[in-house]
This record gives C-alpha cells, sequence and structure tokens, in this order.
C-alpha cells in the first residue's frame, strides 16, 4: 500500500500496462520526451521506446482514429487528448467509429481501447482548458464513462478499462490530480465498470455525484455530520453504465436526492439521473428531486469571479443538503 | 479536368499469367453482373437501396490482384464491390449483404457494399467518408511494430474523401512512421454531385504525396493490367519497409451515386455517354480476345456463369430470413449489457 496522488496513481497504473502486455501502447500529444503536459508518462519514452509511447502530431480525430484501427488490428492502444476540451475533433472516430465498431460488425471486429483525457475546472483553465465533456458522450450507446475521484479506483478502473474489451473514455479531473491523495493497494487489481461507491452512509438525504464534486460534497456531508444532520454521499465512479441499483437502494432508504456535478445542468448526467429515479422511486421520495449543477453558459471564464460563479462550491453544496434535508 | 488516356497498354503485363488475366475479367464480370442486379432488385421493390461502381471495375479488378490473401488487408469504402470479390468475398456474401440478411457478416445492419470480414482482412467500416482512412493506418501500424514485414494495408476512398481532414491527418502520420500502407484514390470526377474542381484547387491529388514526403502516382484505372502494376509496385514497397504511397487511378462512375441519385441534375447524359465509349469491360475483352487469353466462345462461357452464379447467390440470400427484432440488442459490447446496472 502507497500513498499517491491522483497523477501518481494514472502514472503507476500506465506503467505496468505497458510493462505487463507489449499489446498495449500510448499515444497523443507530448506524451513522448515532454512525458505529457502533467508529466503522467515522464520517462515512458525511455524505457518503453517511441515505438509504444508516440508522440502525435496535434490532430485529436486521427489520434483516436488511429487508435481505432490499432484496436481492431488486435493491439491495446491507450490513447489521450491533451484536454477534454480538444476532444471535439475527435467526436466522429468516438462517436460514429469507436462505439459502434463492434455493433456495425455483428461482432466480427471489436475496439478495446481506452481514451484518457484530464477535464473539469478550478484551475483558471478557462473557456478551452477546463470543460466537461461527459454528458456530450452519454448518449451514445456503445461506450463506457468512468469518472474516478481517489487514486485507489483510478487505479482499480483504470486497470478495468484497459483490460475491458470496448471503449472507455476515462475522464481524469484535473483538479484532483496532485490535490488528492491516498492509499493505493499494491499489484494489479480492478473495480469493475458500473459500480458506485457509498463513500459516507446517512438517513436523510441522498447526495450523488462524481469527480471533484465528490471531494467538495463529502466536506460539506461531513460538515452537516456536525450539525446532527445525516447525509449519504454516492460517488458514482462510473457514469456508464451507471449504478442503478446503489442509488434506487440510497434513495428509497433516505427519500431525497440531490444530485451535484460540475458540467452544465441541462442535459447533463444529473437529468439522466433524475429522470431514472423519477421513474423507478417517485412514490418513495419525501420531497422534489435537486440538481446543483453549472449554469446554462459554455464553461468557466478565466477571471476569478467567473470561474467562481461558474463552479460550485462546499459551502453552496451544504447550504443546498441543508435546505433538502430540511424540506 | 485533366483527359485520362485510356488506352489499354498491351505491352507490359507485370508477371501476369494468362489465368490472373482471365480471372480479373471474370471479377469486372461478375462486378457488373452484380451491380446491376442490386439496381433491379431495388427496382422491383425488394431492397430499398442500391450502390454501384461500374467504372471501376479495371482499377478494383487490378488492385485485388496485387493484395496477397491471408496477408494483407483491405481498408475499403462503399464503392469497392471489385475488391471485396477479388480478396476473396464470394456473390453469395455480396447478396447477403444486398438483402440485409441475418447471415451477413454484418447481420443486416449496414447498408449494402459495407462489407466486413475478418476472415478475407477487410476492416469493418462506416459510411462516414474518411472515417475509416486512420483505421488502416493504425492497423499498418500495428503492422510495422509487429515487425509483420511481409503485410501491408490497402486502403481506398474516391476523390470525395480526399478532402476530408481526416485524410489529410491520416496521410501525415503514415508518411512520419514510414507505415506499410497504400492509398489507392479512385478518382472517378464526382463527389455525388460535385465535380474536381469544386472538390480542390489542384485536381491531381496523387501530386499531394510530395508535401507528405511519400511517393506518388497517377495510372488509368480503366486499365486493369496497368493498374495492377501501379498497385503491385506499391504494395511491394509498403511490404519491403519502403513506406506509405498515394497512388490514383482515373475513372469515372457511370451510375449515379445511389439508387436514392438522379445524376442529371447535375452532369450529362453527354458526359456520360462519352465516357462509357471507354468503358473497361468491354475493352478487356476485346484486349484479352486479341491476345488470345480467352476465345469468344469462352467469354460467352464465362459470361453465362457469372449470371448462373449471381441468380444462384439471388435466390439462396433471398430465401434466407432477416434477423430478427432481438437482434437489434446483441453485440453492442461483449456479454449482456444495460446501461444501468
Amino acid at each position: 500500500m502507497a500513498v499517491m496522488n491522483n497523477v501518481e496513481a494514472v502514472r503507476a497504473t500506465l506503467y505496468d500496462a505497458l510493462k505487463n502486455d507489449d499489446r498495449t501502447l500510448i499515444l497523443g500529444e507530448d506524451v513522448g520526451a515532454r512525458g505529457n503536459v502533467f508529466l503522467i508518462t515522464k520517462d515512458f519514452v525511455n524505457e518503453f521506446g517511441p515505438e509504444r509511447v508516440i508522440d502525435t502530431p496535434i490532430a485529436e480525430a486521427s489520434i483516436v482514429g488511429i487508435a481505432v484501427g490499432m484496436a481492431m488490428e488486435g493491439l491495446r492502444p491507450i490513447a489521450e487528448i491533451q484536454f477534454a476540451d480538444f476532444i471535439y475533433p475527435a467526436f466522429n472516430q468516438i462517436v460514429g467509429e469507436a462505439a459502434k465498431t463492434r455493433y456495425r460488425s455483428n461482432g466480427e471486429y471489436t475496439c478495446p481501447l481506452v481514451i484518457r483525457t484530464p477535464y473539469g475546472g478550478g484551475v483558471r483553465g478557462a473557456l478551452s482548458h477546463s470543460v466537461s465533456i461527459e454528458a456530450l458522450f452519454y448518449h451514445v450507446p456503445g461506450l463506457k464513462i468512468v469518472a474516478p475521484a481517489f487514486p485507489a479506483d483510478v487505479k482499480g478502473l483504470l486497470n478495468a478499462s484497459i483490460d475491458d474489451p470496448d471503449p472507455v473514455l476515462f475522464l481524469e479531473h484535473k483538479k484532483t490530480y496532485r490535490l488528492i491523495k491516498g492509499e493505493v493497494p499494491d499489484g494489479h487489481y480492478t473495480i469493475p465498470l458500473g459500480k458506485a461507491n457509498v463513500l459516507k452512509e446517512g438517513s436523510a438525504l441522498t447526495v450523488v455525484s462524481y469527480g471533484l464534486y465528490v471531494h467538495w460534497a463529502l466536506e460539506a456531508a461531513q460538515k452537516l455530520q456536525e450539525e446532527g444532520l445525516s447525509v449519504e454521499v454516492i460517488d458514482l465512479r462510473s457514469i456508464r453504465p451507471m449504478d442503478k441499483a446503489t442509488i434506487l437502494e440510497s434513495v428509497r432508504k433516505t427519500r431525497k436526492l440531490l444530485i451535484v456535478h460540475e458540467d452544465n445542468k441541462f442535459g447533463g448526467i444529473g437529468a439522466e439521473i433524475s429522470a431514472m429515479v423519477a421513474e423507478e422511486a417517485l412514490f418513495d421520495l419525501d420531497a422534489p428531486i435537486r440538481r446543483l449543477c453549472a449554469p446554462d453558459v459554455p464553461a468557466m471564464g478565466y477571471a476569478l469571479p467567473l470561474e467562481e460563479e461558474y463552479m460550485s462550491s462546499p459551502a453552496e453544496m451544504a447550504d443546498a443538503m441543508r435546505e433538502m434535508v430540511r424540506f | 479536368m485533366a483527359k485520362t488516356d485510356t488506352t489499354v497498354k498491351t505491352l507490359a503485363r507485370y508477371g501476369l499469367t494468362d489465368e490472373q488475366l482471365r480471372e480479373m475479367f471474370r471479377n469486372m464480370l461478375m462486378q457488373r453482373q452484380l451491380d446491376n442486379r442490386g439496381f433491379q432488385l431495388n427496382r422491383q421493390g425488394k431492397v430499398p437501396f442500391a450502390l454501384g461502381s461500374e467504372g471501376h471495375e479495371a482499377l478494383q479488378a487490378g488492385a485485388a490482384m496485387a493484395f496477397t490473401r491471408g496477408k494483407d488487408i483491405l481498408a475499403p469504402y462503399y464503392r469497392d464491390l471489385g475488391l471485396a470479390l477479388g480478396i476473396g468475398l464470394t456473390p453469395f456474401e455480396i447478396m447477403l449483404s444486398i438483402f440485409a440478411r441475418a447471415q451477413d457478416h454484418n447481420g443486416g445492419r449496414q447498408f449494402p457494399n459495407h462489407y466486413s470480414s475478418k476472415k478475407a482482412g477487410l476492416m469493418s467500416f462506416s459510411s462516414i467518408l474518411a472515417a475509416h482512412i486512420p483505421h488502416a493506418v493504425g492497423a499498418a501500424y500495428a503492422l510495422k511494430l509487429r515487425r509483420q514485414a511481409d503485410r501491408a494495408v490497402l486502403v481506398t476512398c474516391g476523390d470525395g474523401t480526399t478532402s476530408e481532414g481526416e485524410w489529410h491527418e491520416a496521410m501525415n502520420f503514415a508518411a512520419i512512421h514510414g507505415l506499410p500502407l497504400v492509398m489507392l484514390v479512385e478518382n472517378n470526377e464526382w463527389a455525388i454531385s460535385t465535380p474536381l474542381d469544386k472538390q480542390m484547387g489542384q485536381p491531381e491529388i496523387w501530386k499531394r504525396a510530395e508535401g507528405y514526403g511519400m511517393p506518388g502516382k497517377r495510372f488509368n484505372g480503366f486499365d486493369p493490367i496497368e493498374t495492377y502494376g501501379v498497385v503491385k509496385e506499391a504494395m511491394d514497397r509498403a511490404r519491403g519497409g519502403g513506406g506509405p504511397s498515394i497512388i490514383e487511378g482515373m475513372c469515372y462512375r457511370f451510375l449515379a451515386h445511389s439508387t436514392d441519385d438522379n445524376d442529371m441534375t447535375y452532369r450529362t447524359k453527354d458526359e456520360v455517354v462519352e465516357h462509357r465509349k471507354h468503358d473497361p469491360v468491354p475493352r478487356f475483352e476485346a484486349l484479352l480476345l486479341e491476345q488470345g487469353v480467352l476465345t469468344a466462345s469462352a467469354v460467352d462461357a464465362m459470361k453465362k456463369d457469372v449470371l448462373r452464379e449471381t441468380n444462384e447467390a439471388t435466390d439462396q440470400a433471398e430465401a434466407l430470413p432477416y434477423p430478427q427484432a432481438s437482434d437489434l440488442y446483441t453485440n453492442l459490447f461483449e456479454g449482456a449489457w444495460q446501461p444501468w446496472q
């Protein structure tokens, strides 16, 4: 058991993957000599060589497209999009190709591909280095989407994603990269995709989140605990598939649901969770479902007040939790 | 628009045997017969859609002859019937695709002409133009990484696809890594209704190769023998570690884009008639007769045999069932799948 931050957990997992399976390779912008802009793949090129740690041209559509072809031909590519904001040129390759390869060939061809990308704000990333992209891909059958918050989950879920026989979009919240530290078990282990984690048990309200906001929701819930208010916090970890059973079990117990996420509210992950709970457990609820999410603007601005206004905070989450518990 | 020399060269045979020449010709006849059958079935109301590659027969029959079965990989597009046949797909498999039968490689999910066959080395592709070019590059990268120096990837597209950004990105990456890949452009002068002069400022696609730092060549795609020579040279270079190349075969799309298109809204009948004078199928037939590779009676027998095989394939495929409604839900992921767990 070692203590790592999220960068170190990604790095250690990728290192083991390259070490243990010569079908794996990494391709992306500045992953070689530079070792990735967050130094995740630092020195990898020296150990594994430029054929397996590929510095690509600045061309996201073909980073993913070439990885799809590699995967169809039996390799296990791990493609990196330097920032999630840069993934748009690759949209067709992800949605139109990777997600449909197995389906359109009726299983003759498969696409065991991991696309890793740092996303999220709170780092003064402005309009093009801070976005959340999960809702854009959430709609797409054929993709799995993972967004872990803790180093141990990063390792277990990244291992599961690399082992997975189908394409996985692996989202790494960049503010958590060095902020969040935790114990990480030694050796190879996986955490199944689609299993949420109940981080804190409670009785008066269920809070569902993922990514950075999991940490803030936990902080807020602990504050409420000190006030005598008992809040349950669920870390989704996987967005697609989603752990319906864990959400419903919790909601049926607490009878109230708050969803917090950094992505925009309109058409976001919270909308799907709300709809699912309304369909399955409406009469178990004692309060309207509430979503605390980003406003309907494209992204957070560079100036600090614009970033702060866009993002939530532990204090804001605590206020929303109090209101719901007291409803 | 530069005029293409469509004279069939009789001197160079690039080592092709009489048997191979006959096989190429039979492939061309089969292409035309199957194309014709698809359109007939559409007019009969038996299939909702058909797409033909008339005008591409010689190019595809010649190119397929340079493909090594069991070794090479083909990443085609949707106007590559002759390449599919030439690397080993059967008329029956083509008819399964046209009829969207359950037994089709794609289980009746894809449009006709969107073949895939892992066994034949034919990579699955969608209708999104140029999306498959990076896939071909990725496959070529895998061959190089695994040091499989006796294998190469043949990737094809029409002239229209070369305007896509992914086409450029893929060529650039292939050049950087010296990948075993041949980019075969089947230039039929039309991107549905858009002529070459509205697609590109400089209409000789092969010349772009120099910009990427790889060899390029243009050839007469109405001549299957010349096509074979050029594709063989490029595939041999790719297999031998000589890297990728862009080769451009000049042909013409005799038919409308598909059964849902009316080409008389954007080109004249005279233009089509003019190109039909150079139709590669009767010209190659004349050449083979002249060279004594085939006799008139052998040609007659071959045409009858192609029609017989097409009829049998049609009847066999038509008699088979569609996929079942429940097949909609299979093969999205490995194993059973629900978005909610």
